[in-house]
């Protein structure tokens, strides 16, 4: 089973998606544009902070809000590898999956994690964090199938008969 | 057992006796939005993908809102990879300057009862006031949606909430939604049906509806449902078939919760910077010192919200170092708030009114704000920076609450 370990980023309850990418910055033109404003609202510093391979743990309706795609786009592109939350906004929770971002709802690690720690995901199975495994549950079938395409832009492609 | 709406729906859409929440099924989709802010993405995926047509040019609407008039150099590229898709694809139902996309989508008759409707923003949950199942979605998967015709869903699980009584004067369907996602929280509908129904909710206008059906999303919301009646009838221009008149919500139903109020218990609220779940009596804010006053969306920026703000400032003047800003949320709300001589009361009363569209509600245009100030707003979404930088304070209010709050020039609940 796929497992990796990185830096924790610890952000709070109802991180929006206005604080994740602000509307002022939707229309530019790309997502490698617009990533350098994510967080703004609420940690003006953490997209030059972000390392690929870090992650972020967050409390519960991680993503509430706008419908706008941008926000996991803008995640993915500064190279968080995996959102670890309390719970997720619906709208999110499907933008993020479609792009191949992946999501883990867990109730206790954010109560528990220190930022820039690190944690140790075993995908579909637990979060390691200081001796204590946080158990995580798999996500369903027609989701798995999104992400083994590689997305749904992927899945569309090989609908259409492209490679 | 009997069904909920949303199950009603989701059944006749995909051609079953019955669905339960939780089944994950393909919708056959009735109609989409497309907004001008995500439709040069929708253009990119839907090539990525390698589609080469759209499964049904007629069920797609594209509207121009949140970017016109433009406001920054590159608004004007949407309208032209826009304009540009339809051409190709051969797109009719087209609107560049005609108002906010979720009051066009049930004013100009995109939307019935009954219909499976998605589109690219949040506030989609709007058309359940007609009695459609509607709801936000990203770009990829609209996209996907060009292309074939359908989405797959999880039927939701659904919260019911039911009002009997007569609403106090002063006080509208924006103090029974703000007080209910303060009561559920942020996420307290996340990935469920909200189902309205009782007298109160039987006696309110379709317009009052929508207030209603558009926060839904606030508090997690995937659907707001209001039963279709003769009222729903009249402002779609139909005549409800058996299938629509059927869509309400059965006794028996397995609902996952029940709430119940009083219309007579509700006064005015406000959800307090920076979370919309953060309710409070507006009568103990009293006195808080305010900068300017928004009036419109797609939450409150029709005729009636209009109306009740003009009923508050006949004969008033607007503290002098408030700017109210007006914005009517369709070209035929403010012909209409013309014709009954509304927009004469507001300009009278110091406001100033600008062109219908999403204006200062996404913060792109038409009155941001500066670090310190503070705003009493009818939109949805008091987010921190929502409105300019994240140092500015928003309040969300009734359209007749800030109408009030602009004339005295701080936060009062006696309008």
């Amino acid at each position: 089973m796929e497992q990796f370990t990185g830096r924790v980023w610890r952000l709070g309850d109802d991180i929006d998606t206005d604080i994740i990418i602000p509307t002022e910055y939707l229309a530019l033109k790309t997502i490698e544009e617009m990533k350098q404003y994510g967080f703004l609202p609420l940690r003006p510093e953490l997209a030059a902070q972000i390392r690929s391979g870090d992650m972020i743990v967050a409390g519960k309706n991680f993503g509430c809000g706008s419908s706008r795609e941008q926000a996991p786009e803008v995640i993915k592109a500064l190279g968080i590898r995996c959102v670890i939350a309390k719970s997720f906004a619906r709208i999110f929770f499907r933008n993020a999956i479609n792009n191949g971002l992946l999501l883990i709802e867990q109730p206790d690690l954010y109560d528990d994690v220190k930022e820039g720690d690190t944690i140790t995901v075993h995908v579909n199975q637990a979060v390691d964090y200081r001796e204590r495994q946080y158990p995580i549950t798999s996500l369903p079938e027609n989701l798995v199938e999104i992400i083994r395409a590689g997305g749904l832009v992927k899945a569309m492609r090989r609908r259409n008969g492209l490679a | 057992m009997g069904q909920t709406m949303i199950e009603k729906i989701i059944a006749h859409n995909i051609g079953v006796e019955s669905v339960k929440p939780g089944d994950i099924v393909t919708t056959k989709v009735d109609r989409v939005m497309l907004d001008d802010i995500m439709i040069p993405f929708i253009v990119d995926k839907f090539h990525e993908m390698g589609f080469t047509k759209v499964w049904d040019p007629d069920k797609v609407v594209l509207i121009y809102d949140h970017l016109v008039p433009a406001s920054q150099q590159d608004d004007t590229r949407h309208y032209r990879v826009g304009d540009a898709f339809v051409k190709e694809y051969g797109l009719t139902h087209v609107h560049r300057s005609d108002g906010i996309c979720h009051q066009l989508m049930t004013e100009a008759g995109y939307v019935k009862p009954g219909d499976v409707v998605f589109g690219t923003d949040s506030h989609t949950t709007t058309y359940g006031c007609v009695g459609a199942f509607s709801t936000g979605i990203g770009y990829t998967e609209m996209a996907a949606i060009l292309g074939t015709g359908n989405l797959w869903v999880k039927v939701p699980e659904t919260i019911r909430v039911e009002i009997e009584g007569t609403l106090p004067e002063g006080v509208m369907s924006k103090d029974i939604i703000l007080r209910l996602i303060g009561d559920l929280g942020a996420d307290g509908a996340t990935y469920r049906a909200l189902e309205f129904a009782g007298s109160t909710v039987d006696n309110m206008t379709v317009a009052s509806r929508m207030t209603m059906a558009n926060m839904a999303i606030e508090a997690g919301a995937k659907c707001a449902m209001f039963t279709p009646d003769e009222k729903t009838a009249e402002y779609c221009g139909i005549q409800l078939d058996d299938i629509q008149k059927g869509l309400k919500g059965d006794e028996d139903a397995g609902y996952f919760r029940t709430m119940r109020y009083q219309a007579e218990d509700f006064e005015p609220v406000m959800a307090c910077p920076s979370q919309v779940d953060k309710i409070r009596r507006a009568s103990e804010l009293e006195g808080i010192p305010i900068d300017q006053v928004f009036i419109g969306s797609c939450t409150n920026g029709r005729l009636e919200d209009l109306q009740a703000a003009a009923k508050v400032l006949a004969g008033k003047r607007v503290a002098p170092f408030v700017k109210l800003i007006v914005t009517p949320a369709s070209r035929k709300v403010y012909e209409e708030a013309l014709a009954c001589g509304t927009l004469q009361i507001l300009a009278k009363a110091g406001a100033i009114i600008t062109h219908p569209g999403c204006g200062l509600c996404c913060g792109r245009t038409g009155g941001i704000l500066c670090d310190g100030e503070r705003v009493v707003a009818t939109n949805n979404r008091n987010f921190l920076g929502r409105m300019g930088t994240s140092q500015v304070e928003i309040y969300l209010a009734s359209p007749a609450t800030a109408a009030a709050c602009a004339v005295a020039g701080k936060i009062t609940a006696n309008s």
